[in-house]
């Protein structure tokens, strides 16, 4: 063994358990899906020549969006059961600590360090503070305000009195008409697909660069830490 | 004032034939959605009972509910339901004038409390005391409620009636509000379009007349018969928005195959009514087989929502206009680059100095704590 070699210790704590790693990562395909035929819904691709009855792009793209919608509406619910009988980090998603002083310090911290004013992270076993608002903000709350925005869009082609409409269609005359509902929704995808590049950005420097693991946290369940100082 | 006469008297005094009035049962029946069976109920309902007298009063409008109205595609319709509603009030079209016409609403009131019908064409401007629409003398809104206060029934014709429409528009200088605002205790019943569908017109105001109740109403109060579904469900051009073929511009190939006009902004996909169904001046058209997207004028704030020709259309927040894909893209591009030049400085840092991860300690252990508190 080559003792020249500088050793890291590493501790582990099994933070996501396997059926949370499978809604995030059913979740990021669903998202993408929701994302791109989102975009392509409201500006369509160039037009096809031919017959009509030829072709049924829209409907394919359509029908992807609302297959992806599903897929993350039924995952959201899942994902509310797997706070209640999963573990302690499970609950994140849907618990934000906004009235202790020490999350917002640590919050600052947090922002600190990505403003290259700290020299290094403190150490977090589930979300890191800054992570933790952004997730309850954009996937909890940006989460059910697209569901809730989509069902009623969906309820406008299933029509009064399907369970969409019941449930739903009420989010049209409150949130105004039709066209203010599309124009939400669209916002929405921006705010997520920023969300997701942020995200992503984050997941790999943090890996690299923090105390801890990220990336293969979210595929193994294990949280590794590089060191076994405070 | 004829009390005790029929509909089916009034259109006899009127010259209708018999088998004209039996078309035009029919014809009802048919644009109201109801099995042939309820014909014969409408023609019995309109020889047995007596008449209800209707109110149609008119407000900050221009009319163009009015012009709908009495060019209804059967042409007995309007001759019918028109001169039911004219023997009283409609300041637009009634003989009467003045005093005498305002006699009308007093009269009305009088003699059938609670049993009226009142049809508001046009809104009541609040600012300025509601002196932007005086009517004999007086702002409007003292009519309107006055008209309402014994009616039986509200029928709020087209957008202005029911949403505020063009008047209502930002920055809306009179004040003018739907009706519904001012009118609280009495049932409404909205039929927004600018103007509405004749034959909606007249089949709304025959089923209230005939049934003397409601018809059945969706959340916004507008008739589920007439409102229930978009005009995009029931387009002719929808087989092109499932292909994907769309209108890319005007007078393009596209537009002259009768392509989906989505691109251009056509607002069908948004907009509750019966246009791709009834169509327009007896049914020979409407805009979308004229070759130009639905402009949603049956919608809540139409002039409000952004261009006619965007399907994406601009977001008034605070003041500023925007569209979501413009600042949804300068948004995405400035974030790529923020996190781009994050990650550079972020690895500059780390290069120029040596991180000190661990604590020199030899060997890895690994502490497995998967608690499930």
């Amino acid at each position: 063994m080559n003792t020249a070699l500088p050793t890291v210790k590493r501790t582990a704590v099994y933070v996501y358990e396997a059926p949370l790693r499978a809604w995030h990562w059913t979740n990021a395909l669903s998202l993408t899906v929701l994302a791109v035929t989102g975009y392509l819904i409201g500006s369509p691709l160039p037009t096809l020549s031919g017959e009509a009855s030829d072709h049924y792009l829209m409907g394919y793209i359509r029908f992807a969006h609302f297959a992806a919608a599903y897929i993350f509406a039924v995952g959201f619910l899942f994902r509310l059961y797997w706070a209640m009988v999963g573990n302690r980090w499970s609950r994140q998603l849907f618990a934000l600590p906004f009235w202790r002083r020490r999350f917002w310090s640590e919050l600052w911290h947090e922002v600190r360090w990505y403003a290259f004013l700290e020299q290094e992270p403190r150490k977090y076993i589930g979300h890191n503070p800054l992570a933790h608002l952004f997730m309850v903000v954009i996937i909890t709350v940006g989460g059910i305000v697209m569901m809730f925005t989509g069902f009623a869009l969906y309820s406008e082609q299933s029509g009064l009195g399907s369970w969409q409409d019941r449930w739903f269609g009420w989010v049209i005359p409150f949130v105004g008409q039709s066209q203010d509902v599309r124009m939400w929704h669209h916002w929405g995808m921006w705010i997520i697909t920023i969300f997701v590049m942020l995200h992503v950005y984050t997941a790999i420097r943090e890996d690299i660069l923090s105390r801890q693991s990220l990336i293969s946290t979210m595929i193994s369940g294990w949280r590794m830490f590089k060191d076994d100082r405070p | 004032m004829p009390t005790t006469e029929t509909f089916y008297e009034v259109m006899r005094r009127q010259g209708i034939t018999r088998r004209s009035f039996l078309k035009f049962c029919s014809l009802t029946t048919a644009a109201l959605g109801l099995s042939p069976a309820a014909a014969a109920q409408v023609v019995e309902a309109m020889q047995t009972k007596p008449r209800i007298p209707v109110l149609w009063l008119h407000g900050l409008e221009c009319t163009c509910c009015s012009e709908s109205f009495i060019r209804s595609a059967h042409p007995l319709v309007k001759d019918v339901v028109l001169s039911m509603i004219s023997l009283d009030y409609d300041d637009t079209i009634m003989a009467a004038s003045g005093h005498q016409a305002e006699a009308i609403i007093h009269e009305i009131r009088e003699k059938y409390r609670g049993n009226y019908i009142l049809a508001v064409e046009g809104n009541p401007p609040l600012n300025q005391d509601g002196m932007s629409c005086i009517i004999g003398g007086r702002p409007f809104l003292e009519q309107l409620k006055e008209a309402a206060a014994d009616c039986k029934a509200v029928i709020a014709w087209g957008s202005c009636a029911s949403w505020g429409c063009v008047q209502a528009a930002h920055p809306n200088p009179t004040h003018a509000v739907p009706i519904h605002q001012v009118i609280h205790d009495k049932p409404i019943i909205k039929v927004p379009g600018c103007p509405p569908i004749a034959e909606v017109m007249t089949a709304v105001i025959t089923y209230l007349l005939t049934f003397e109740r409601i018809p059945e109403l969706d959340r916004q109060g507008r008739p589920k018969m007439f409102y229930g579904q978009r005009i995009h469900d029931k387009c002719y051009r929808r087989p092109h928005f499932d292909a994907g073929q769309f209108v890319e511009r005007w007078d393009d190939e596209g537009a002259r195959r009768g392509y989906c006009l989505y691109k251009m902004g056509c607002k069908g996909p948004t907009t509750y009514n019966a246009c791709s169904t009834v169509r327009w001046n007896n049914g020979v058209s409407f805009p979308i087989q004229s070759g130009h997207g639905c402009i949603g004028c049956s919608e809540d704030g139409f002039w409000d929502k952004g261009s006619f020709y965007d399907h994406v259309t601009d977001t008034r927040v605070f003041g500023i206009e925007a569209n979501a894909d413009r600042v949804g893209l300068v948004a995405a591009g400035t974030v790529g680059a923020a996190v781009a030049a994050h990650a550079t400085v972020s690895a500059y840092k780390r290069i120029s100095k040596p991180a000190t991860f661990g604590d020199s300690e030899p060997g890895e252990s690994k502490q497995q704590t998967g608690d499930r508190s």
